[in-house]
């Protein structure tokens, strides 16, 4: 029997309206008691005074880039990463190579991640064979292996045919599809957001209509099929007011939103120089997209928050703008990011916070965390409010450093992560 | 002159004309005007820059560019090594960044780059110990470009300040454009663009000029005419109908330079396309200073040089 017992805690949990003073009992994996001044003669104790207990942060953006590019991250790296990050659990994109289109590839994932033993890893499987966006995949065989949602993320699917064909069919497994949404004959050559910094940079632009564009469409199928819909990170303010729109017309529409979007602009691609750990894409949009954006979080339009943690090996992002492939790692940043936007800058309540990171995702993509009801799976991050520190990427436990936070001074760093009543991580 | 010269520039590279002050901007320009006289002199050399070694790294076909640079250099007694794609490294597949660390290697002063892409130039500066010159990177800047135009500009009219310039053609794909805008806006210029909206990149109006879709109204009453080539090479998809329209609505042709003042002067960065966008009545007319520019490109490029090698803006003694 393994005990583990957090003293003093604040423990936040949104899907119980809890904010208090508490200790938290965990026996054998589960929550056991959660009360005050629970004592406990056998159990391993962690003081917890000044710091918040949440139900474990759930990441459903991540490419954890195993198999196939292990050499940007691996299952095991970047799990390690996740826990680091103060997450319990993320879900995995399926373009990796081979892709994640069939169980063979998603049993190997959920043994991997076994393996390394941080994390729990919930994979993402394809909408397309080979994401190739012409035939559907065998969803049934994947949710069978442990698939949680659908996706072709890193690519659009082009073919609205085949998004309502994929979105009717994931009613038989009442699982989400989610969309990378992007207009490709609107993209081009674009590395950067459209618009007046573009220009002076002389970079090819992305326009915003190119995500609001695949987004409205998106919600139109919604409509016609009844499917659940998740947009990945949501960027501009047109995108937004469709969500918007779509959540009042009932219809079961949500969307995520990166750090990154929220905490930088499109003037950051001039302010360093065209540095390549500012291409992402969707790219980092102008000031007025953001605070749309930012303003869907505060009001609780914007479901929840995911990194979309994109790890590339230092060579690839060592090149022009232009060839640099896109993508930042976030796992590492993402806490931090946020909090000290959200809830340091912006007073957003606590339970806010923890529902974007946690319970809401959870529920969304229905997994088992995002609770600290007792008899739950003991999924949790506690994270220090007052704890300011720099980003340092030489400590980062993921294969990668490829982030535009390098330097930054933030708080509110997660400090432990228990998964499944075992400590998986302690900041140093 | 309304704009009083710095004692120097605070850079070592020159990366575009964004980071420039307008007293940059005019310590260069001054300086350029006293290197126009070497060149008149029969021995057209001076020992500034005597037993430093200059790198034109040129990677994106160019013949004036280059060659100015190499004229400028060889004028100013450096010693100049010149390096292209072709029969390259590059083609064997090396990184811009190894390429370049590998050239600083043998310890040049300056790195003069011509890059297909946008801010590779930005990209060396922030890791050689060389002094970077940005000879023009993709469709951002190509600073001594614009510097050259300024000069020439400043030499017919006495000054930039209140000159009507506009500037017409294919805006989105050109580095010259931008680098126009800013330079002239900075000094007190009134820049008016035009071209087919649909190469009108978005925000073009925050570089500091007026924004026309009909040439006509651009040119109305203008001092100075800059015509931009069409760059077809770099159009991933066609964004106007067929060349033979682009002609009928943005050509300059003799009826159009009418609209103009009276002695407007017509310029062109060359290469032109003769029947696309300029009428070769036109470009060989007698208000053309195109070859004049190419003369001014020599004398700023030495400045440029010059000026980042440390020296002031006093003549040099030879």
């Amino acid at each position: 029997m393994s005990r583990l017992l957090i003293k003093n805690a604040r423990v936040v949990d949104p899907s119980q309206k809890l904010d208090e003073g508490l200790d938290i009992l965990v026996v054998d994996g589960k929550i056991a008691k959660l009360a005050e001044r629970i004592s406990d003669a056998q159990a391993e104790v962690i003081d917890a005074t000044g710091l918040v207990a949440a139900p474990g942060f759930v990441d459903v953006h991540v490419h954890l880039r195993e198999p196939g590019f292990e050499y940007k991250e691996t299952i095991a790296s970047g799990t390690a990463a996740a826990v680091a990050g103060g997450f319990t659990a993320v879900c995995c994109m399926p373009n990796t190579c081979p892709v994640n289109d069939n169980p063979a590839v998603t049993e190997f994932i959920l043994a991997r991640a076994r393996e390394a033993g941080h994390c729990r890893v919930y994979p993402i499987g394809a909408i397309s064979k080979g994401q190739a966006g012409e035939e559907l995949a065998e969803m049934g065989e994947m949710v069978r292996a442990g698939a949680v949602a659908f996706s072709d993320d890193g690519k659009p699917v082009v073919s609205s045919y085949l998004m309502r064909r994929a979105m009717e069919y994931s009613l038989l497994f009442g699982v989400p599809i989610v969309d990378h949404c992007e207009e490709p004959s609107l993209v081009g050559r674009g590395v950067m957001h459209e618009g007046a910094v573009a220009t002076r940079l002389g970079l090819a632009g992305i326009p915003a209509a190119a995500e609001e564009i695949a987004v409205l469409r998106d919600i139109v199928l919604a409509e016609l099929t009844g499917a659940r819909v998740h947009i990945a990170h949501l960027s501009t303010k047109r995108a937004l007011e469709a969500v918007r729109q779509a959540k009042g017309k009932g219809l079961a529409v949500s969307c995520e939103v990166t750090p990154h979007h929220l905490a930088l602009t499109d003037e950051a691609v001039a302010s360093s120089n065209y540095d390549t750990n500012t291409k992402m894409n969707p790219p980092l949009r102008s000031a007025e997209h953001v605070q749309a954006v930012l303003g869907g979080v505060l009001d609780g339009t914007v479901d929840c928050l995911a990194t979309d943690h994109a790890p590339h090996h230092a060579d690839e992002k060592a090149v022009e703008f232009d060839k640099a492939p896109f993508g930042i790692v976030g796992l590492e940043t993402a806490v931090p990011v946020t909090f000290d936007l959200l809830v340091a800058k912006h007073r957003m309540p606590l339970s806010r916070f923890v529902a974007l990171w946690s319970t809401n995702p959870a529920r969304i993509f229905r997994l088992p965390g995002g609770t600290l009801r007792v008899g739950a799976p003991a999924d949790i991050t506690i994270f220090d409010p007052e704890l300011r520190q720099k980003v340092d990427p030489g400590k980062f436990r993921s294969a990668s450093r490829n982030t535009p936070f390098a330097g930054w001074r933030l708080r509110g760093w997660p400090v432990v992560t228990v998964v499944g009543g075992k400590v998986v991580f302690r900041r140093g | 002159m309304s704009v009083k010269p710095a004692a120097s520039l605070r850079s070592r590279h020159l990366l575009g004309i964004d980071p420039l002050s307008p007293e940059e901007i005019q310590l260069i320009l001054d300086t350029a005007e006293h290197m126009r006289e070497i060149a008149k002199r029969p021995i057209k050399k001076v020992p500034a820059l005597r037993g430093k070694t200059v790198v034109n790294l040129f990677l994106e076909p160019s013949t004036r560019t280059r060659f100015s640079f190499e004229v400028a250099e060889k004028r100013l007694s450096a010693d100049t090594l010149n390096f292209s794609a072709s029969g390259s490294s590059v083609e064997k597949g090396e990184t811009l960044l190894d390429t370049a660390r590998n050239l600083e290697a043998m310890e040049p002063d300056f790195i003069v780059i011509r890059h297909p892409n946008p801010g590779a130039p930005h990209m060396l500066a922030k890791v050689l110990k060389s002094s970077v010159i940005n000879a023009g990177d993709g469709t951002h800047e190509h600073p001594t470009q614009a510097l050259l135009d300024a000069l020439t500009i400043r030499l017919r009219r006495g000054t930039l300040e209140g000159q009507v310039v506009a500037i017409v053609g294919d805006l989105q794909h050109s580095r010259v454009v931008r680098s126009n805008v800013l330079l002239l806006s900075r000094m007190g210029a009134k820049v008016r663009v035009a071209g087919p909206p649909s190469l009108i990149p978005v925000g073009m109006e925050k570089l500091g000029c007026e924004v026309y879709h009909r040439m006509e109204d651009a040119i109305a009453g203008a001092d100075v005419v800059m015509m931009l080539r069409i760059q077809l090479e770099r159009q991933e998809r066609m964004n106007f109908p067929t060349v033979r329209e682009y002609f009928d609505l943005f050509a300059l042709t003799p009826e159009r330079l009418k609209l103009a003042k009276k002695d407007c002067l017509v310029m062109h960065p060359g290469p032109m396309n003769r029947g696309v966008e300029i009428d070769s009545r036109v470009a060989d007319g007698p208000q053309s200073v195109i070859l004049e520019q190419v003369t001014n490109g020599v004398a700023v490029r030495m400045a440029v040089l010059y000026l980042l090698a440390g020296g002031s803006g006093e003549p040099i003694a030879d």
